[in-house]
């Protein structure tokens, strides 16, 4: 089948207007690092330097903190919840004022595709201030007792996949429940975070309340270990997940994790072959798969296996991969070199596993991180790409008979974050969402978000939820 | 009868063993201690778990996991309610057993006894409530159906209080068990006996073999098995906490390996209602979505 053409159609990026070196946001102000070091955040799609940040050092992640204090003693716990609020609703209003500055930028930095980073990421942002903003007055309905306290000085460590979205998921419930923030973001992607500090001016927040520290594992170790903060919410691999556990356990720091995952996204052979087709893609391709609860182990019943796997390809020949910028674009650039080294060299494992790999045929640019999407089938249950989590566009693809035999495959993992089920059958839905060990279960559906829905892991995806009432929990002292 | 054959009447003592998968295995290890009472007089040989013991442990649990989670929550209720109902059968025995063991007096013991069996029906009358205290049908801005439900989180692991060795014993054990997970519950190290007694309780009740196992044994070295084991989900902290922060502390870190959800509380006053914590910590919220469309 060919492939439409489509002739280039890029937002400008003209409308980012980029410093060439940032501070560290500390206390309302950007301020220079004590050490006087600095990183280079560059774009993944074309390697150009973007700016240079500065790499916070435990002083500075202690100045950041004791800003934090100050803000939480004086400021942020004396304010009413109903002040507290009107603070978050001018985020939210700003950040939607700011969405396509912030989509471009978010694209840039991140390498994911212009149509993802403006119609999910950005208004998801502002959703989560706006829902957790109303929150702010109302924290005693919650279900948490009369009168639920802050826990104090929230210390956050987020990924680079969805930069400014997880910003929002750490940032709006610790603001509206009282608690004040020093948040590291991913030193990959730390553009759109500074980018969030000048809201944080233009909206007058006090001084303190939010601060960024920016810098890699060094300057997130810094900061969950420091005494002075009560909280520690941690988005990220399973892996440094355990470290931060280990290292919070002796403390009394709340601590919730949001970790890695290997969803299983299953499909009964009743279900309508096209929608199926769009939820795979859309699980494990959406974001180049760089999505911690991303649809990466397709479990197919064998009676449709071959009608499945031939209208993925088809499917799979028509999506464009290049330019993130480009508004046509469906696959964006992998986020850093690291990363697609380590996509290589489980890919290259999973053949050497004896698991047949194939992808589309598509071109690939000279500069830059890229890596095409890949389908391998063949696989079991014992091979490293159906255990580990790949965090790529790389799907694998496994068979089952009964629904019990998809839940147990499905389960059959240290992960417990997601997973889909598609079928039309109502009964087989409600039967399968019960029984799958994870805390999202999309049905006939994938990949769907929102600031009023619990998100978060079982088992080794960590603990706590962020989102909804339920989200609430892990900034208050319950 | 007369008093003088009563007199000389010799007792038929009773062989303290674990529970495990609702059978009394003594320790695979062979092992037993001696209990005393608090004045130093002998009450009776406890057996002394082992690393095995505690695996076995986790192993029924596991597979009893999947029957009881699945049970109704209406089930699950009737099934804890009915414990309170063979415990108030037997109140005068562990009066009697929780007076020796913590040296307390006739009314004290009464007292502790009465306490424990008001928070099984306590708790058992939470079953089927969580759901709708701690569910949520979620306002998504979508054309999608969307609601969370708690999930028992699987196997838990609970350390027992060291000092109140049955209403104690029972706060920390039925919050896990009343929303489907199962537990390995190592008892107190001093006041055992009492939890062992409850154990034939359990026996003789509706709440299947596995779904609550107890060892009796040393803390410090039971413990660390658990709290390293992969396949145990959370653990209660409480017995270590009250008496030993440092194993507490080891035991936390230990448990990071698989990520346990843990209670890190310690003794606490066992009287007063409890709250929520507990049973929040072992239980998960799952959301599910569903497109709403024609």
């Amino acid at each position: 089948m060919g492939k439409f053409e489509y002739a280039p159609a890029p937002e400008s990026r003209a409308i980012v207007s980029l410093r060439e070196s940032y501070g560290l946001f500390i206390g309302g102000e950007f301020t220079p690092g004590v050490d006087g070091l600095a990183f280079k955040t560059i774009s993944p799609a074309t390697e150009e330097v973007l700016a240079e940040v500065t790499e916070a050092g435990p002083a500075d992640v202690d100045r950041a903190v004791t800003a934090a204090r100050k803000a939480y003693e004086q400021t942020w716990s004396q304010l009413p919840g109903k002040e507290r609020a009107k603070y978050l609703f001018r985020i939210a209003r700003i950040v939607q004022e700011k969405a396509r500055e912030l989509a471009v930028l978010e694209s840039l930095d991140n390498g994911k595709p212009i149509r993802e980073s403006r119609d999910v990421d950005i208004p998801l942002v502002a959703a989560h201030f706006f829902y957790h903003a109303g929150w702010a007055d109302k924290l005693e309905y919650a279900g948490y007792g009369a009168a639920p306290r802050p826990l104090g000085v929230a210390g956050q460590v987020i990924p680079w996949n969805f930069p400014l979205l997880m910003l929002a998921w750490k940032i709006a419930p610790a603001l509206a429940c009282g608690n004040t923030a020093v948040l590291k973001p991913a030193e990959t992607t730390p553009l759109t975070a500074l980018a969030f500090a000048e809201i944080c001016q233009q909206a007058d927040l006090p001084p303190g309340v939010v601060n960024i520290v920016t810098g890699a594992g060094e300057t997130g170790r810094a900061l969950v270990t420091h005494p002075g903060i009560d909280k520690v919410a941690f988005t990220g691999s399973t892996e440094v997940g355990k470290e931060i556990a280990r290292e919070c356990a002796p403390s009394r720091k709340k601590l919730t994790l949001e970790l890695g995952g290997k969803a299983a996204n299953i499909v009964f052979e009743d279900a309508p072959v096209d929608q199926a087709v769009e939820g795979i893609v859309n699980g494990i391709f959406f974001n180049q798969g760089h999505v911690c609860c991303a649809g990466s182990r397709l479990l197919v019943q064998e009676s449709v296996y071959g009608e499945v796997l031939a209208a993925l390809r088809r499917r799979l020949e028509t999506l464009r991969l290049g330019d993130p910028l480009d508004k046509n674009t469906d696959v964006g650039a992998i986020n850093s070199a690291a990363q697609l080294a380590k996509i290589r060299e489980l890919s290259e494992i999973g053949e050497a596993e004896g698991a047949q790999r194939w992808s589309p045929p598509c071109e690939l640019p000279v500069k830059g991180f890229w890596f095409p999407p890949t389908v391998f089938t063949g696989v079991s249950q014992a091979h490293r790409i159906a255990r580990e989590e790949i965090f790529g566009p790389v799907l694998s693809v496994l068979t089952f008979r009964t629904p019990a035999e998809a839940v147990e495959k499905a389960n059959n993992t240290p992960f417990g974050l997601s997973a889909g089920v598609w079928t039309e059958k109502g009964s087989l839905i409600l039967w399968m969402a019960s029984r799958l060990r994870a805390g999202v279960v999309w049905a006939n559906t994938f990949n769907k978000f929102d600031p009023a829905s619990p998100f978060g892991g079982y088992k080794e995806s960590g603990y706590g939820r962020e989102g909804g009432r339920h989200g609430l929990e892990a900034y208050l002292d319950v | 009868m007369s008093d003088a054959a009563t007199a000389n009447r010799i007792a038929v003592r009773k062989t303290y063993k674990l529970y495990i998968g609702g059978a009394f295995p003594r320790s695979e290890s062979g092992r037993s201690y001696v209990v005393t009472d608090p004045k130093g007089g002998f009450l009776a040989n406890a057996a002394l778990a082992s690393r095995k013991d505690a695996r076995d442990a986790v192993a029924a649990a596991r597979k009893a996991f999947a029957g009881w989670s699945a049970a109704t929550a209406y089930n699950r209720g009737q099934v804890l309610y009915r414990v309170a109902e063979l415990l108030e059968g037997r109140r005068a025995q562990f009066a009697a057993e929780v007076r020796l063991a913590e040296g307390l007096s006739a009314r004290q013991g009464d007292a502790v006894v009465d306490a424990a069996i008001d928070r099984w029906v306590w708790y058992a009358g939470w079953a089927d409530k969580l759901a709708q205290v701690r569910g949520a049908a979620n306002p998504v801005a979508g054309p999608y159906f969307n609601f969370s439900l708690p999930e028992p989180t699987g196997v838990v692991a609970v350390i027992a209080p060291q000092t109140s060795s049955l209403l104690g014993f029972v706060s920390v054990v039925a919050p896990a068990v009343v929303s489907g997970n199962t537990v390995v519950a190592l008892a107190s190290e001093r006041f055992p006996l009492p939890a062992v007694s409850l154990s034939e309780v359990l026996a003789t009740s509706d709440v299947p073999g596995g779904v609550i196992n107890v060892l009796t044994g040393h803390t410090a070295e039971v413990a660390p098995w658990l709290a390293s084991h992969m396949d145990v989900n959370a653990i209660d902290l409480c017995g270590a906490s009250g008496s030993s922060p440092e194993l507490a502390d080891d035991l936390a870190v230990a448990a990071a390996e698989n990520l346990k959800r843990v209670v890190r509380a310690g003794d606490e006053d066992w009287t007063l209602t409890p709250g929520l914590e507990r049973m929040l910590t072992y239980l998960e919220t799952k959301t599910v979505w569903h497109p709403a469309s024609t």
